[in-house]
């Protein structure tokens, strides 16, 4: 135990902080406000379940190496639900977004995470073009040859070369899930720590307004 | 390989109105987006007894 | 009084709470998910194309093969005439003032001439027609090569690439190159020398993605497969597959005038350009939404948040 004249440790500001933001009672909790009563909250765990199951199937793709799918069936069936994980990934994230636009979400100092979710969606659309520029067949060709032309027009293209299959794959399997691993993270525990955003028109009693 | 697999590598239809196209697939998954967000909104949720306050 | 009722907002929920499983909610969600996303794959699998060889390409379409390399040795192809990041042959695309591609420069530097046609050649053993051609290709000045690659390219244009009735002319030995790297791509052995480039371990496509893209034969099979950017194609995938529906905002700007016209300047011709920032801008105002006045007021307004607490406000009478 530190006594009073010593300067704080980072470790102990760290644990005080923590601590204080986010308790385990809020990262873990057994209850959540009677408010949280309507199946649009289900699209935030659908789309971190597509996440496990695209980061799962993926894994599986990168231990068997970047070709075995074009031969193999069982590795045309993990591509197959790569893919089909990546599609549901979208559609519930997009129905999320949609979700937490209309509930403005953002209120109640929840800004950041707002902001966190969008990133991650933005980022996904990264990660999911790399992706495609990474199955090694026709596809990758025509997109790698398009989309050259979009990064190339501002530049990016001297660092960020899409017909670099190298690159791209490396990118994909690891610069990016990182990323977006960190920020969805990020997300979560925002989540967690701020509580579900209570209804627009909570707290008109107290205001003593009609919204 | 998946069972309907012949079927899902023929040539795409698609939906032509003016410059705006399509294929059906894609409309699909649209369609079922809004379908989805429609039902979450409209569809009971289950257990909304009043519970005690904690 | 808004800081007030954001603070309200942000404070612990003092109300009504339910029982609520967090792990049982997330486990239930990835055992669904996952039967729904094995029950799809056993079904319809994924899209598989097969990839495009330059083996392919000449025996399919000699003709279109035989005259995109004599584009690339006449500097006429559009891998050659690109600009940044390949080369300098031309300014390259730019925003109003501002040539990024340009300002950046050659960072990943291709030559059509010696990249696509020379080097390859001289990695086979060809047959003597070719290997003279070869020599004296490279015996040559500049001059006359250019000279030679531009005559053959002029008048292999004039015929429509049809190159038994190219007239007579001073074409140098360009007709045999590309004869010879004909013949090499149609033996399968283009395919490895584009790809190794003199290395063992090689994994940057770019070389054999631009000449791939320089021939009309890549480009046909992506329009019959509907992936062309003027058709919406970012969208799109093979076969009936699914594509890239969040795609949809990307792939609007380019069916639009005045980034449908790739002759208009000055949004036409830079339309990736341009179709870039926008797309920035975009995503920059989706990032920071609840912070743009009208936009952040549409849920107050339009009161689907009705629907979704439609039980609370009922048992609070709100």
């Amino acid at each position: 135990m530190s006594t009073s004249t010593e300067k704080e440790m980072w470790v102990s500001k760290l644990r005080k902080g923590w601590q204080k933001n986010l308790p385990i009672e809020k990262l873990l909790p057994d209850t959540q406000p009677a408010y949280v009563a309507s199946w649009i909250y289900l699209f935030g765990v659908a789309t971190l379940a597509s996440l496990g199951m695209i980061i799962a199937t993926g894994l599986w793709l990168s231990f068997e190496g970047a070709q075995w799918y074009h031969t193999s069936n069982v590795g045309h069936f993990a591509n197959s639900m790569h893919f089909w994980s990546v599609q549901f990934f979208f559609v519930f994230m997009v129905v999320h977004l949609w979700g937490k636009f209309w509930m403005a979400a953002w209120r109640g100092r929840r800004m950041l995470t707002w902001i966190t979710g969008a990133f991650a969606f933005v980022g996904s659309i990264a990660t999911a073009f790399t992706g495609y520029l990474v199955q090694s067949n026709f596809d990758s060709q025509w997109i790698s040859y398009e989309a050259k032309d979009g990064f190339n027009s501002v530049g990016i293209g001297s660092r960020f070369t899409v017909t670099n299959f190298g690159q791209m794959l490396l990118l994909h399997v690891a610069f990016l899930p990182v990323i977006i691993g960190l920020i969805t993270l990020v997300h979560v525990l925002l989540v967690r720590a701020k509580g579900v955003v209570p209804p627009i028109d909570a707290f008109n009693k107290e205001l003593g307004e009609r919204k | 390989m998946g069972i309907f697999d012949h079927f899902m590598n023929l040539r795409a239809v698609y939906i032509h109105i003016g410059w705006f196209q399509i294929s059906i697939t894609n409309l699909i998954v649209i369609i079922g987006m809004l379908t989805l967000f429609g039902l979450a909104l409209f569809l009971p949720f289950p257990g909304n007894k009043k519970k005690g306050q904690k | 009084m808004s800081d007030r009722r954001a603070e309200l907002e942000a404070a612990h929920w003092g109300g009504r709470t339910r029982r609520y499983d967090l792990i049982k909610e997330g486990v239930v969600a990835v055992v669904i998910i996952a039967i729904l996303v094995g029950a799809l794959a056993t079904l319809f699998g994924s899209p598989d194309e097969k990839q495009v060889t330059f083996k392919e390409w000449a025996v399919a379409a000699p003709a279109d093969f035989y005259a995109t390399s004599v584009q690339e040795l006449a500097g006429s192809s559009g891998t050659a005439g690109y600009g940044a990041p390949y080369n300098k042959a031309s300014d390259g695309i730019n925003l109003g003032p501002l040539y990024l591609a340009k300002l950046l420069g050659v960072t990943h530097p291709v030559d059509t001439v010696n990249d696509f046609v020379i080097t390859p050649l001289t990695t086979v053993s060809n047959a003597a027609p070719v290997a003279d051609a070869l020599k004296t290709w490279q015996a040559s000045d500049a001059k006359s090569k250019a000279t030679w690659a531009t005559n053959y390219d002029n008048a292999l244009t004039k015929v429509n690439q049809d190159q038994a009735k190219v007239p007579a002319g001073n074409y140098g030995p360009v007709p045999e190159l590309a004869a010879g790297l004909l013949t090499m791509a149609q033996a399968g052995s283009l395919d490895g020398a584009l790809l190794s480039q003199g290395n063992y371990f090689q994994t940057d496509n770019t070389k054999q993605t631009l000449f791939l893209g320089d021939g009309t034969y890549f480009n046909d099979k992506s329009t019959a497969s509907n992936l062309q950017g003027s058709t919406w194609g970012m969208m799109n995938e093979t076969g009936r597959y699914p594509g890239q529906a969040w795609l949809w905002l990307y792939s609007f700007w380019y069916q639009i005038p005045p980034f449908n016209n790739g002759d208009s300047h000055p949004f036409g011709a830079n339309a990736d350009a341009w179709i870039m920032v926008i797309m920035g801008v975009l995503s920059f105002s989706l990032i920071l939404m609840p912070m743009i006045p009208i936009v952040n007021r549409l849920p107050y307004k339009i009161k689907i948040h009705r629907l979704v607490w439609k039980n609370y406000y009922q048992e609070e009478n709100l």
